[in-house]
């Protein structure tokens, strides 16, 4: 009974793949599949933009949209009305068709990530032997679209939007490949279903995990702030940044493009989290042995929502980053430790089971740190917060 | 020779073709970018998922941003003065053909040269490993090395730059 709750979909899919005519059959099972991801992620898009408003409202001491249905659970729809019925406005000096084309590219490119992604056991849409690095290849194409967005709009906040969009992505891919490659390291393989299958064993009914390893926990929290680089949301979100740039790189959007270009970038923030949570939080694995009896895709998607609200309460806590402290903080502070944690992990896999290797590796990474993280800030003279008032 | 094979070539050709004859230099090159992606599909096609996808994620995801980057911070965005064909094309002609010959005498001779080697080799990400890590090693010091010496090149360049502004 637990197996069938488990396996719904999957079988669900089987009985209608086996009405059809046996010629048809391999496609049409391909087909369901990518209309199931293109049906259902987009939902938990329209969701997830309602808890962002009520979630950032609710931190910023106001209420958020409540005018649209009971605690305005029906904003998405409103929405959705607004920017299909909205002017598309095209300027005039700008390139029509690399204008029109970004949008298209950012969404696809976002899209094919789903592809390797295991949304419960035997659901992923395809078993590649080298899916992490599909992800992380279809990932760098967003760039690009990014960069295209900007340059064709011929307006210089666009242009300088999309330039420093770029180079903060380039700048974070390179901790973010990294601190999965420790990862890749000690699983033995870039298929991401072999990643789920080496963390779904329990010791004492506890899971085995890469986040409850210390080269997992440094490599997760590295993993967080590159994801969230990687998808301009705040603190890095200067390209952005409403108080700055217009609106970055889509200033010249309007109507059914614009909100192209948001999907896109809420689906890159599911479709990061999502790589997350099947690289250290166990994928569809259920925290205790005892919670198996639950449908591993319901896990999954546990997993994932949790990764977005933490995503909305940092964006709610924090500031934002100047593009000077991101790309220092990139290159000179979290690739370093990244390298530290590839040695760390080897070190892990090396020393075999027991309590020395948990205290030594702590200890290297935690060590590591505090020096560096005290070397520096000694240059930076905190003192006292002063507070100046307008007279 | 199956039908996605020849729509891969029609779509690399056409990239290549249409970066080379347009007037506009960014369009130049996001066509370079879809011959670039042309390639890894024809690498994907082959059943060589790793160099594919590496291709994508090198090429795509970094070569083709630095050539974009270095059209916009140069003077390379401004429509060109004298037009787009150069007055020596042939020249260029005949040096592109030769390079085409023997580049084609040489994949059309390989079967003969490397009788060992099976039709469709199976390669995972694991053998890979194994040759990178083992029989080529060297080949591989060698390039971080250059890959080390190019970054701190470039270091040295801008900050040379911001030295004499000031």
């Amino acid at each position: 009974m637990a197996n069938q709750a488990d396996q719904i979909f999957v079988l669900l899919k089987h009985w209608i793949v086996s009405i059809f005519p046996a010629v048809v059959q391999p496609y049409l099972g391909v087909v369901l599949s990518v209309v199931a991801i293109i049906a259902v992620f987009p939902g938990l898009f329209a969701l997830t933009t309602v808890i962002e408003r009520k979630g950032l409202g609710r931190m910023q001491n106001r209420i958020g949209p409540n005018r649209t249905g009971p605690y305005g659970i029906l904003q998405p729809i409103a929405d959705g009305i607004k920017s299909l019925t909205k002017e598309d406005i095209i300027p005039t000096s700008a390139d029509a068709v690399v204008h029109f084309i970004a949008p298209l590219v950012l969404v696809v490119a976002v899209f094919m990530g789903f592809a390797v992604l295991p949304m419960g056991r035997n659901m992923q849409l395809v078993d590649m032997d080298a899916g992490l690095l599909f992800f992380f290849a279809i990932g760098a194409s967003t760039e690009l679209s990014i960069f295209m967005a900007g340059w064709s709009s011929r307006n210089k906040y666009s242009l300088l939007g999309a330039m420093r969009a770029v180079a903060q992505m380039i700048s974070y891919e390179v901790p973010l490949l990294m601190s999965s490659v420790a990862i890749v390291m000690i699983t033995g393989s870039l298929s991401l279903v072999k990643i789920v299958d080496a963390q779904n064993q329990y010791t004492w009914g506890l899971p085995h995990w890469y986040i409850f390893t210390p080269w997992g926990c440094a490599a997760f929290v590295m993993f967080c702030i590159a994801a969230t680089a990687e998808t301009n949301r705040s603190p890095f979100d200067l390209p952005e940044g409403e108080s700055e740039l217009v609106a970055g790189y889509f200033t010249e959007y309007s109507g059914f493009k614009f909100a192209l270009f948001f999907l896109g970038e809420y689906l890159g923030m599911f479709s990061i989290s999502g790589l997350g949570t099947t690289l250290f939080l166990g994928g569809w694995s259920a925290p205790l042995q005892v919670l198996n009896f639950v449908p591993s895709w319901i896990w999954f998607f546990a997993k994932v929502m949790l990764s977005i609200v933490v995503l909305i309460w940092i964006r709610g806590t924090l500031p934002r980053l100047r593009q000077d402290q991101l790309m220092n903080f990139a290159w000179k502070f979290v690739l370093p430790m990244t390298l530290l944690n590839l040695f760390v992990a080897a070190i892990w896999r090396f020393m075999g089971e027991g309590l020395l290797r948990w205290i030594v590796c702590s200890a290297i990474l935690i060590g590591v740190y505090v020096i560096v993280g005290t070397i520096g800030m000694r240059r930076k003279k905190f003192g006292p917060r002063t507070y100046r008032y307008a007279e | 020779m199956n039908v996605v094979f020849w729509i891969l070539a029609v779509i690399t050709i056409l990239g290549g073709l249409t970066a080379v004859t347009l007037k506009n230099t960014v369009h130049c090159a996001l066509a370079l970018t879809v011959a670039f992606a042309g390639l890894a599909l024809l690498f994907l096609e082959l059943d060589a998922q790793f160099a594919g996808f590496a291709q994508i994620l090198v090429y795509i995801g970094a070569v083709a941003i630095l050539v974009v980057f270095a059209i916009l911070l140069t003077r390379g965005s401004e429509t060109p003065s004298e037009g787009v064909f150069s007055r020596t094309w042939f020249a260029g002609l005949l040096i592109a053909a030769g390079v085409f010959s023997v580049l084609a005498w040489a994949v059309l001779h390989s079967t003969a040269a490397l009788p060992h080697e099976s039709n469709v080799p199976a390669v995972d990400v694991r053998q890979i490993g194994h040759a990178l890590m083992g029989r080529y090693v060297l080949p591989l010091e060698i390039v971080a090395l250059l890959l080390t010496s190019a970054m701190l090149g470039a270091v040295i360049v801008a900050m040379h730059e911001k030295g004499e502004q000031k």
